[in-house]
């Protein structure tokens, strides 16, 4: 297992090249200026000009990759074209709100979809099973935008009961923290709520179906002992697969949920940096995203084995 | 109580039980008066006022670094940060005296050397800096409150050009800071105006805290814009960056920010009922849309294609799908100059007004030998006014029996490619829109787009001497009837020429709650006078 944990982590070393050379190879062919950002509209073709050139952006491509891949093995992620921040600096500032997010986002959908997936595959069927796979289409149609916004009018503007738009630290209290975070992880876990009941109804449907099922029931065995313990930990690897594969969908919708309710998050540092051509930041960004994601993946692989003994690495 | 506030206590009596008495520091009363929320046109992604030049870094500079001149509501240049000044008999050497009692936020005295190194590097930058520094023969200090500018001939709008507040703007920074390469961006924030720059609560994209800074003395006469006393009345003014205008205008109704800078005008009716905000113009000089031709390639390096678009141009289809039917936010433009300012004039604009000639359009347009080749439209999607204009221009375009190649793409890129001036089936373009603030366009010392200077021009390059002997007359002019007199033969001229065409003027709203007071309209948002209960 230790062994096969290290094989993976090693591996993340390739595929995290992969993706530093795709994204610099995107942003470099990718059209747009970030010097004719900055000069602004007042500017002469001959400002625009020397800015680009005091960026560096006038070099040949593979100088720029070069020195951009050395200072990456060092540990630097740059420095941001316009703040004149270290990158770094800009994800530490705005790492906490999208993993506050993310997280509340995440303990919301998996409390909330799983139980409706399992009483949907137990009432299959009926009016509860109904309501769940249609509340599902819902969640999938609807875009996170506009729950989002008929959430802020309802819950904010109308009985106000809620913020509108912000984000408070952890540090300044847990309310203060979860008030302005309630709205937007509603909004983004809708999606990943219709996702995973879905998913839960169908793979609890097939194993309920299942001889060992039919045994238990046979010893007596509670409705709720058979649901929750021989069937949902059965159906538990498809599960947990889809959460995984949900947080880049959790990514996606972050970027939107955030500029929805203004939380200053790493899901609109990167849309600002994207409209400003603010290339260091993408590129650090996207390989910490790309990190993430596979360190989930690896993190899944691991669960695997918690809920299928027969799994082994 | 309202139900938040009650929610707020029950949810706080179990957070004080569940992290051991952590909970969110309050703010008493007196304390929110001095602080100022405020949602600022866009976001404060660089603070160097001269090394980046877009408006919002402008209005965010205003209040931490001072100028030695400022314009007032009368677009008249009055002194700031100067105590007086004398000019030779011949108009060549001018001599300027500091006041007393300026220090930057570090502590130290202001100095005339500092001015002096804060001129140099804005004059590389700004327009009227750089024909001030061909004209120079010497910027020195005299002592530490005097330093002297030698010119080669008089500059009669020096202090306009001190004064303006156009980007860039003079801004005085300490000599360390302005020996900055100006291509290259400052390391501190240390300005002597009224509010100094929180760096170490600055997130961009989220977040710019100003707090106020106690030794900055304002001057005696009443605030006027950029002149009289700067007097704040904040410890604290906190910019909220909000990307979204239905997010910021529901926190302005829901009592989470004091002041929202561009409201977008499908909001306003909605904020217009609520009785706690208060919405008024923003800019009484507002803005200037523009159908910017490229010269150089065909049709419309010929005057004939320019003018057939003028001819079947109608102002009223662009301004409403800017802004709506709001009739109070726009007005025809048949000019180049800003309506309700001094020198505004419709000399030679007769191509606009009156009902529009489509069939001679057609006819001129032919004449000029346009032979069917797509024309390639740039359109910023992301910008509204400019993503409006866009689908205008489709449509007029195709109208007079042009073949559109419609380029829908974001700011970032429109900003690249308009650069180009390769053809347009190489990269480069026809035609792109943007628009230029009205504060801009009152005279010609800052107006780029009306350069008709060929290569070293605005982007698309035009060329015509007409207007820029024009325009030489304007700066030489003596007085206010002479200024006339030149930008109504400038106007004329860059309309014969077609050297851009006006899409409309076109104003924009601000809102704020109506608990705070002394809110003024103006190119940029002024926080002194400003006062909230």
């Amino acid at each position: 297992m230790f062994a096969y944990v290290v094989r993976r982590v090693l591996a993340t070393i390739p595929v995290m090249a992969i993706v530093a050379l795709f994204v610099f190879s995107l942003l470099y062919i990718a059209p747009g200026d970030p010097a004719a950002v900055i000069a602004g509209d007042q500017a002469t073709p001959e400002d625009v000009e020397r800015i680009r050139a005091s960026l560096g952006l006038d070099r040949p491509y593979l100088v720029r990759f070069g020195a951009w891949v050395f200072d990456i093995a060092r540990g630097d992620l740059g420095v941001s074209i316009f703040t004149n921040l270290p990158v770094s600096t800009m994800i530490r500032q705005r790492i906490e709100p999208t993993l506050s997010l993310m997280v509340v986002t995440l303990i919301l959908a998996v409390s909330v979809a799983v139980p409706m997936g399992v009483v949907a595959a137990w009432k299959v069927g009926t009016w509860i099973d109904k309501f769940v796979m249609g509340f599902a289409v819902l969640g999938f149609s609807v875009p996170v935008f506009v729950v989002g916004y008929l959430l802020a009018y309802t819950f904010a503007l109308e009985l106000d009961w809620l913020p509108v738009q912000g984000y408070t630290a952890f540090s300044q209290g847990l309310w203060p923290w979860l008030e302005n975070l309630i709205l937007p992880a509603i909004a983004l876990g809708t999606v990943y709520i219709a996702l995973i009941a879905r998913i839960t109804r169908a793979t609890m449907l097939e194993v309920l179906q299942q001889d060992y099922i039919r045994t238990a029931r046979a010893k007596g065995a509670g409705q709720r002992s058979i649901l929750f313990l021989h069937a949902l930990k059965n159906a538990a690897v498809p599960i947990v697969t889809v959460i995984g594969i949900g947080i880049a969908l959790l990514i996606g919708g972050a970027v939107v949920t955030e500029s929805v309710f203004a939380i200053p998050g790493l899901g609109r540092l990167t849309v600002d940096a994207i409209l400003r051509r603010d290339y260091p930041v993408i590129q650090g960004v996207v390989l910490l995203f790309s990190f993430v994601y596979v360190l989930v993946n690896l993190v899944i692989d691991l669960l695997y084995t918690l809920f299928d003994p027969r799994i082994r690495y | 109580m309202d139900r938040r506030t009650f929610l707020k206590t029950g949810a706080g009596v179990a957070a004080i039980g569940a992290t051991g008495g952590i909970s969110a520091p309050a703010l008493s009363q007196g304390a929110a008066a001095r602080t100022l929320r405020f949602v600022p046109q866009a976001n404060l992604a660089n603070f160097d006022p001269i090394w980046g030049t877009q408006y919002v870094v402008r209005n965010a500079s205003v209040m931490v670094w001072d100028t030695l001149y400022g314009v007032n509501a009368q677009l008249e240049p009055q002194r700031q940060m100067v105590e007086g000044e004398e000019v030779s008999s011949d108009g060549k050497t001018w001599t300027f005296k500091l006041r007393e009692n300026l220090f930057w936020h570090d502590g130290e005295r202001v100095l005339a050397k500092d001015c002096v190194a804060s001129l140099e590097r804005w004059m590389v930058r700004d327009g009227m800096g750089q024909m001030i520094r061909d004209l120079k023969d010497e910027l020195v200090a005299v002592d530490d409150r005097s330093f002297r500018l030698r010119l080669k001939s008089p500059f009669p709008k020096m202090l306009l050009a001190l004064g303006k507040n156009n980007t860039p703007m003079a801004f005085m920074m300490p000599e360390r800071l302005a020996k900055t390469d100006p291509f290259q961006q400052i390391s501190e924030f240390v300005g002597s105006g009224p509010m100094r720059f929180a760096r170490n609560e600055w997130v961009p994209g989220a977040k710019a805290i100003f707090t106020k800074f106690d030794r900055y003395v304002p001057r005696q006469e009443a605030p006027s814009w950029l002149a009289g006393g700067k007097q704040v009345n904040f410890d604290r003014i906190e910019w909220t960056i909000m990307p979204d205008p239905a997010t910021a205008a529901a926190a302005l109704q829901n009592n989470e920010v004091d002041w929202y800078e561009t409201p977008l005008p499908d909001l306003v009716p909605q904020l217009r009922r609520n009785r706690n905000i208060r919405v008024d113009i923003a800019d009484p000089l507002g803005n200037i849309g523009s159908f910017r031709f490229n010269h150089l390639h065909a049709p419309f390096n010929d005057v004939r294609a320019r003018r057939a678009v003028a001819m079947a141009l109608n102002q009223q289809d662009y301004m409403q799908a800017v802004v709506g039917d709001d009739p109070s936010l726009w007005s025809a433009l048949p000019g180049f100059f800003t309506p309700g300012t001094p020198l505004y004039t419709e000399a030679g604009g007769d191509i606009l007004k009156g009902p529009r000639n489509i069939d001679a359009a057609k006819r001129l347009l032919a004449e000029s030998g346009y032979n069917g080749q797509p024309i390639t439209v740039l359109v910023a999607q992301d910008q509204a006014p400019l993503k409006a204009m866009g689908e205008v221009t489709n449509a007029l375009l195709s109208s007079i029996g042009m073949r559109v190649d419609f380029v829908a793409t974001d700011w970032g890129t429109v900003g690249q490619r308009r650069a180009m001036k390769t053809p347009p089936g190489q990269g480069g373009w026809h035609v792109f829109h943007t628009w230029h603030a009205g504060a801009d366009c009152t005279n010609p010392s800052s107006y780029l787009a009306l350069r008709t200077t060929g290569d070293r021009a605005w982007f698309g390059w035009p060329s015509d001497e007409a207007v820029e002997n024009a325009r030489a007359k304007w700066f030489d002019a003596p007085n206010l009837d002479a200024e006339k007199a030149a930008v109504a033969e400038m106007n004329a001229a860059a309309m014969n020429h077609v050297t851009y065409l006006p899409t409309g003027f076109f104003k924009t709203y601000q809102a704020w709650r109506s608990n705070v007071s002394g809110v003024v309209g103006g190119p940029i948002p002024f926080f002194w006078g400003v006062t909230k209960s």
